[in-house]
């Protein structure tokens, strides 16, 4: 079946191509004869104009580029545990993966949304979703770290989300999937009695950037796909494709794709907030978790969360409100003056534009289509601007220019096409190789675009690239659209499949880059803050190494007195106050991962000895012409052995022997008095 | 100019020379900057009347870190006794200045003015002795060792140390310091004419 679906859309794709294959050839002399790899060319010691942050897809991770160079300045791992410098591994982060189904080191990470105040980016945080457990991290910008990952409940593939509203008041959440409320144990097929789908308020903290789960709004169980809010005049509102208005759960493909028409959720979330003041929604209790980086300690924090607060449309009349959408909807974007929303069908050939005034009007007038479960439709053509006329096919997603210009990925068709929201009539395409997804215009979703370059995502690339096995490289193209045609001026590889971007102005956030951790702020509980504090010891069979590390050793560099069984924690405090100065820490038999601990910050890794032996540990991370020497031993006993714990750095051994000998007498008379 | 204001323009010259030796505490004296590839404009080191600081925080334990390989001592500004009495002798300048203002007579600018020369000559003297200690008394277990080679930074001037090329000038403080020698001399020249 899906293999004749395919062939379907070939064909279709094939008849498309053939139409357009004059615009193609232009495309390819213009790219050849002209100036495309200047425009994309940053010469060495100078700096991008533009960060791209670019979601991971199934790494979990994001990744930030620079533009127009395509280069790869970071990964950020997000939902992934990241043996690179010990994220998920180190007893600081591990919670971050704390979830009512215990610990997740995986998900599916999808629409990356920056911080905004008055519409526009302002470089502060980056959120983005897990969609397989449903959650959404937020990334500080000054560090480019995750530091705080909240969960959501009872939604399944949390796939519509976080969209952001202009001041970062709300990040609206929907599910992809809809599931048993709460969940229990009911056959499938009574999906339509028992389904249902959870639209979700999540608010920022305007200071800190803390998340919390705000309140949800329980919604007919359909797919709930992508989202956007309006800003400006439409500010207030949220604007949430859905597809499955059949409430089929099987055989989606084609069961889901049987109506004309599908609907767009509008929700008007000012008037939801109200209801929450008045009290008009029921708690139930569920569990999520709430994960957070003390900012002084550097150590997460994790909280299980119990209740959720939850609006029925039933009982919050003028609340939600569904808009008929063409067939199978994915894209549905905002444009910068807040009056357009433009909602593609995916399987139609033509794009709804819809007007807000006009969704007002029609809503003031009671200008309704009959209601879904009490959820009134409005009249189709009352709310409709305008259609954009057979643009290709496959319609995904919108990003604007700022100047009146719209541009939609298309997925069939595989192209970009330009048109005028105000006249609706197509100006350019361009095609891409092969599939795309999304597309982003820095500053695109925002009021204030800076409409000079647009990436477009492909989802399904083929021959762009060296090939490399059965997995090929994912790509990125880069197009300028400061002209009036759209060039494409790069193409350059991504990691996991680049599921949306967002891309801003690199001096809303180079200047606030920290460069290093204060040290004189370091609020670690088990944080050495100079070379003379550091010791070990014993509690029963935890031992905690307090270890401080700075151009060329690591204090101590000999420990003696491990036995086989110990939990051994190494607590390193790197005491460096320079810029790109992080310091590693490995040693042989550890079956977690490293440490990468960055200048004037505390990381811990626990190691359990399994045999008796000397054992090496070193500096990962390439730190001085002396970084190969920046290394020592641990000394690891058999179980009952009694080698006293002793440690040491060069003259300082024999004193710290003394400190070791009174330590460990102190211990053992301590002992005697225990028993 | 009146024959008032004009008797007054020696003391006015002396005030301004005292207000500028007072500038010593808001600016430094010497900058030696550490330049090399791997540090985008440079490691700035700045030499105050009564401390020793960087452009930017913890640059003396950058520093530091640095020299360490080569076997240099550490800076430590605590250890320089310098550093606690030179203000001592500013503002003993600055008293003395204001005497030779009260007096008003042109032996009492002259003899402010030899005084503060002196003084500054002594000074750069013995920031030289102490940027030959640091260059050439090297721990001798140093990790780095190159044949014959000194890391004397230059009293005054250019030079390459190693991957760094290190420049060595006066600062803002010791433009003032020799503003308010040149005010004292003017003062007691104005004075001898206007006998």
């Amino acid at each position: 079946m899906k293999t004749h679906y395919l062939n379907y859309v070939a064909g279709l794709s094939l008849i498309f191509l053939m139409a357009s294959c004059g615009n193609q050839g232009s495309e390819t002399s213009q790219v050849l004869g002209g100036s495309a790899a200047e425009q994309a060319y940053v010469a060495p010691g100078e700096y991008d104009e533009f960060y791209a942050f670019m979601s991971g897809g199934y790494s979990g991770q994001i990744t930030a580029y620079g533009l127009p160079s395509g280069r790869l300045l970071k990964e950020i791992p997000v939902f992934s545990k990241y043996p690179e410098n010990g994220y998920g591994y180190s007893e600081e982060t591990k919670a971050m993966f704390n979830t009512s189904y215990g610990e997740v080191p995986w998900d599916d990470s999808h629409h990356i949304e920056l911080s905004q105040k008055d519409g526009e980016f302002d470089g502060r945080w980056l959120f983005v979703n897990g969609n397989n457990t449903p959650r959404i991290a937020r990334v500080d910008l000054k560090t480019f770290e995750t530091v705080e990952i909240l969960e959501i409940p009872d939604v399944a593939g949390l796939h519509c989300a976080p969209f952001i509203t202009e001041n970062s008041e709300y990040l609206v959440s929907g599910t992809r999937f809809s599931v048993p409320i709460p969940q229990k144990d009911v056959p499938i097929d009574t999906y339509k009695k028992n389904f249902k789908g959870l639209i979700n308020y999540v608010s920022v903290d305007p200071e800190h950037g803390h998340m919390e789960l705000a309140f949800q709004i329980e919604m007919p169980g359909f797919n709930y796909d992508l989202a956007r809010n309006g800003k400006g005049k439409s500010h207030g509102w949220s604007f949430l494709t859905t597809y499955n208005s059949e409430q089929e759960h099987s055989l989606l493909e084609v069961n889901a794709s049987q109506k004309d028409k599908d609907l767009m959720a509008v929700i008007n979330w000012k008037k939801a907030e109200q209801y929450m003041k008045e009290g008009k929604f029921t708690e139930r209790q569920t569990s999520y978790f709430h994960n957070l980086m003390n900012e002084e300690t550097s150590i997460v924090e994790s909280e299980e969360k119990t209740l959720t607060k939850i609006l029925d449309p039933k009982n919050c009349p003028d609340m939600v409100y569904f808009i008929p959408v063409p067939k199978s909807p994915h894209g549905c974007d905002v444009d910068p003056t807040g009056e357009y929303i433009v909602g593609n069908g995916k399987l139609s050939a033509d794009m709804s534009v819809y007007s807000f005034d006009k969704i007002m009007k029609a809503i003031e007038e009671k200008n309704f289509d009959g209601n879904f479960d009490g959820i009134p439709i409005i009249n189709y053509e009352a709310a409709l601007d305008g259609i954009v006329k057979k643009p290709g096919l496959g319609p995904l997603h919108t990003e604007f220019d700022g100047r009146g210009n719209a541009y939609t990925t298309f997925f069939i068709s595989s192209e970009v096409v330009k048109w005028d929201v105000e006249s609706k009539e197509i100006l350019d395409r361009q095609p891409t190789f092969y599939s795309p997804g999304h597309l982003v215009i820095p500053g695109g979703e925002t009021k204030k675009p800076d409409g000079k370059y647009l990436v477009a995502m492909n989802k399904i690339t083929k021959d762009r690239y060296l090939p490399t096995g059965p997995e090929l490289a994912h790509s990125a193209q880069l197009f300028d659209i400061s002209g009036d045609k759209m060039k494409l001026i790069l193409d350059f590889p991504t990691k996991g499949e680049p599921h949306y971007a967002q891309a801003i102005s690199a001096d809303k956030i180079q200047p606030n880059s920290v460069k290093f951790y204060d040290i004189e702020q370091n609020k670690h509980p088990h944080a050495t803050l100079g070379e003379s504090k550091t010791r070990v010891e014993r509690d029963g069979d935890e031992v905690h190494v307090y270890m401080t590390a700075i151009r060329s050793h690591l204090a101590p560099d000999n420990i003696e007195g491990f036995k086989v069984g110990d939990k051994v924690y190494f607590h390193l405090t790197n005491l460096e106050q320079d810029w790109d100065v992080p310091h590693g820490f490995a040693i042989q038999g550890a079956t977690n991962a490293e440490l990468l601990v960055m200048p004037g910050q505390t990381r811990t890794l626990l190691w359990e000895p399994k045999k008796p032996g000397v054992f090496a540990f070193y500096c990962t991370d390439f730190c001085s012409a002396l970084h190969q020497e920046m290394s020592g031993y641990a000394r690891v006993s058999p179980k009952g052995s009694d080698v006293p714990i002793k440690w040491g750095l060069n003259e300082k051994l024999r004193e710290n022997e003394q400190a070791a000998h009174d330590f460990y007498e102190k211990a053992k008379q301590n002992a005697n008095i225990g028993k | 100019m009146s024959l008032k204001q004009k008797s007054r323009l020696p003391q006015l010259l002396m005030l301004l020379g005292i207000l500028s030796l007072g500038a010593v505490f808001l600016f430094p004296l010497w900058q030696i900057t550490l330049d090399a590839a791997q540090f985008p404009g440079g490691l700035k080191m700045h030499i105050w009347v009564n401390k020793i600081s960087g452009s930017e925080k913890n640059i003396i334990q950058n520093i530091n870190i640095l020299n360490h390989y080569i076997g240099m001592q550490y800076i430590e500004p605590d250890s320089i006794p310098e550093l606690k009495y030179f203000p001592i002798v500013a503002y003993s300048m600055m008293a003395l200045g204001l005497i030779s203002l009260v007096l008003n007579k042109a032996w009492a600018y002259l003899s402010w003015f030899i005084i503060i020369a002196i003084l500054g000559a002594l000074g750069i003297y013995d920031f030289y002795l102490w940027l030959y200690d640091y260059g050439h008394n090297l721990d001798p277990k140093a990790p780095i060792k190159v044949e014959g080679m000194t890391y004397m930074p230059p009293l005054l001037g250019e030079k390459d140390l190693l991957n760094f090329y290190v420049t060595s000038y006066p600062h803002l403080g010791s433009g003032f310091l020799g503003l308010s020698s040149i005010l004292a001399l003017a003062a007691f020249w104005v004075k001898r004419k206007s006998k």
